[in-house]
């Protein structure tokens, strides 16, 4: 991965520096829609360590929320969390409405890169194919679209050639991804680098997975449902119509996604 | 060796029985031997729209789990010769259906016959999927309509990643687009997908477009595959499809509104 690094614009010294650091937080597992019991349970915890709550940064992971028991409670939960002094400050693993709500309550939508492979609800591909596979370490995929990958100069490279199609998963592990065919929405496209597709793209684009930030996503046919990088992401609905059907390129700059035509 | 046809859709309700019956049908009277395949276990439709239900003694289970042999399953068409039906179980469930049995009484029908035709459950479920597994030519029913095309896109992605052919790295299915119950009326309102835009969505080769027509109901509902009517729009663009898929170089017809209609929103503004 090449390092981040720009120059400042003018002669005078830089002000600031710009660096990625990582942290570890605790983070609250939600697997109770009932916030009253959580609130219960919550403060027979603090009660017990007080001190380790106080000031806090915690993040909320949703990934065991029971689906289908209603949505989530941000503004009690928030409001609870803070009351015992912690500093709730973002989610992870929610669905696309519970980002929505937790992003209404100015919560950080953080990636999920280090803690969970990427693997589809139903049907996990394998993360490494075993031995006998014919092909040699294909990318993780799952309702393969025929993907090959290719060990270029440095990082690897994952080629698609026939559409991805709604409901279809590839993701290019440790490199980039290139698709010269359309891909449907509903299809998600992901990979640690860039991702260049020649079609027209109507899923899901994400690039950076690993949290690269230089990692871009360059299309001929802009239509997507999503494009992230680096868990920076923007849907459909906040995509300028003027930027849609024309090629462009996505990338981050400091820290905001930039969608530029090509 | 037989050619192995699964028409298929994902979504309910679009035609994929119909298009079975008539296409079987089609294929049959152009001369070449074909059985139609009830892959809706525990629902039963094929056996209905094909006028048989009456002669239904053993089923496609009966015949996997190997309690009767295929000729005893096997109903020939009255009206034609060349076609055979194996209707499907309304008893059992599609958890029936297994990869090694249906493998086997597809092994078995090839040798006799040139065409066979998987008549597929909606869904994506083991119905589905066992009808499109062993299958080398896919015809996607979809309706002008954007659920049906998501649907349908769907079941391309599992045609493309779960059949035999796709597990083996074999050549991959050849993948066909027939659009059914198409209104070109409807189209130009914008109300309904036009045929490009289908297209573009899901970037397939076109095999027919079906009109809407009442005597498709008409004909479901007396036992008849539509094919045979060749008075009706839907009959006439079912046998172009079959016509097509043979190899035939036939135009697609029905796809702009009659004179009458064009001439209204002339004048009527």
């Amino acid at each position: 991965m090449a390092g981040y690094q720009r120059t400042s614009a003018g002669d005078r010294p830089a002000v600031f520096e710009l660096k990625a650091a990582g942290f570890t937080l605790p983070i609250i597992r939600l697997l109770e829609a009932d916030i009253e019991a959580v609130a219960a349970e919550l403060g027979a915890r603090v009660e017990q360590a007080p001190e380790f709550f106080r000031n806090t940064p915690v993040v909320i992971d949703l990934s065991g929320f029971p689906r289908g028991s209603g949505e989530v409670e941000f503004p009690l939960l928030v409001g609870l969390l803070r009351g015992y002094g912690m500093i709730p400050f973002g989610v992870r693993g929610g669905t696309k409405a519970q980002n929505e709500a937790a992003e209404a309550m100015e919560l950080a939508i953080l990636g999920e890169t280090e803690t969970r492979p990427i693997r589809t609800e139903r049907n996990a591909a394998p993360e490494e194919p075993a031995a006998p596979a014919p092909r040699p370490a294909a990318p993780s995929v799952s309702e393969e679209p025929a993907a090959e990958r290719r060990a270029g100069p440095g990082a690897s490279f994952t080629l698609v050639t026939r559409p991805v199609r709604s409901g279809q998963r590839v993701y290019a592990a440790g490199g980039d991804l290139s698709i010269i065919a359309a891909v449907s929405s509903g299809a998600e496209l992901m990979a640690d680098g860039n991702i260049h597709v020649y079609g027209p793209l109507r899923g899901r684009a994400l690039a950076g997975m690993k949290g690269n930030t230089d990692a871009r996503i360059f299309c001929q046919d802009l239509q997507a449902e999503l494009v992230s990088v680096a868990g920076h992401y923007r849907v459909s609905e906040n995509i300028p119509r003027e930027l849609r059907g024309v090629p462009v390129q996505i990338y981050l700059d400091q820290k905001i996604l930039r969608i530029e035509k090509l | 060796m037989a050619r192995i046809i699964v028409i298929t859709s994902g979504k309910g309700g679009v035609g994929k029985t119909t298009t079975s019956a008539a296409l079987a049908m089609g294929l049959a009277q152009r001369g070449h031997r074909t059985v139609v395949i009830d892959f809706d276990v525990g629902l039963r439709n094929l056996d209905l729209i094909m006028g048989c239900e009456r002669r239904v003694v053993y089923d496609f289970v009966n015949v996997i789990n190997q309690e009767a042999n295929l000729n005893q399953a096997l109903i020939r068409d009255k009206r034609c010769d060349n076609l055979y039906v194996l209707p499907a179980s309304q008893t059992r469930d599609k958890d029936a259906l297994t990869k090694e049995g249906v493998g086997r009484v597809l092994e078995e029908l090839a040798h006799g016959y040139d065409f066979i035709i998987c008549d597929s459950p909606a869904g994506i479920e083991h119905g589905a999927t066992m009808a499109m597994y062993y299958a080398d030519d896919a015809i996607v029913v979809t309706n002008p309509e954007v659920s049906s095309v998501r649907d349908s896109d769907r079941m391309l992605g599992i045609l493309s990643s779960k059949s035999r052919r796709a597990e083996s790295n074999e050549e991959p299915i050849r993948e066909f687009l027939l659009l059914t119950r198409y209104d070109p009326a409807r189209v130009e309102k914008g109300e309904m997908l036009s045929v490009g835009d289908v297209q573009e969505i899901l970037s397939l080769t076109l095999l027919g477009v079906i009109p809407e027509s009442k005597s498709v109901l008409t004909a479901s509902n007396s036992g008849v595959p539509v094919v045979l009517d060749r008075e009706s729009d839907a009959g006439k663009a079912y046998a172009d499809t079959v016509a097509r898929y043979l190899g035939d170089d036939v135009p697609h017809r029905f796809l702009q509104v009659e004179k009458k209609g064009f001439l209204r929103r002339f004048f009527g503004g």
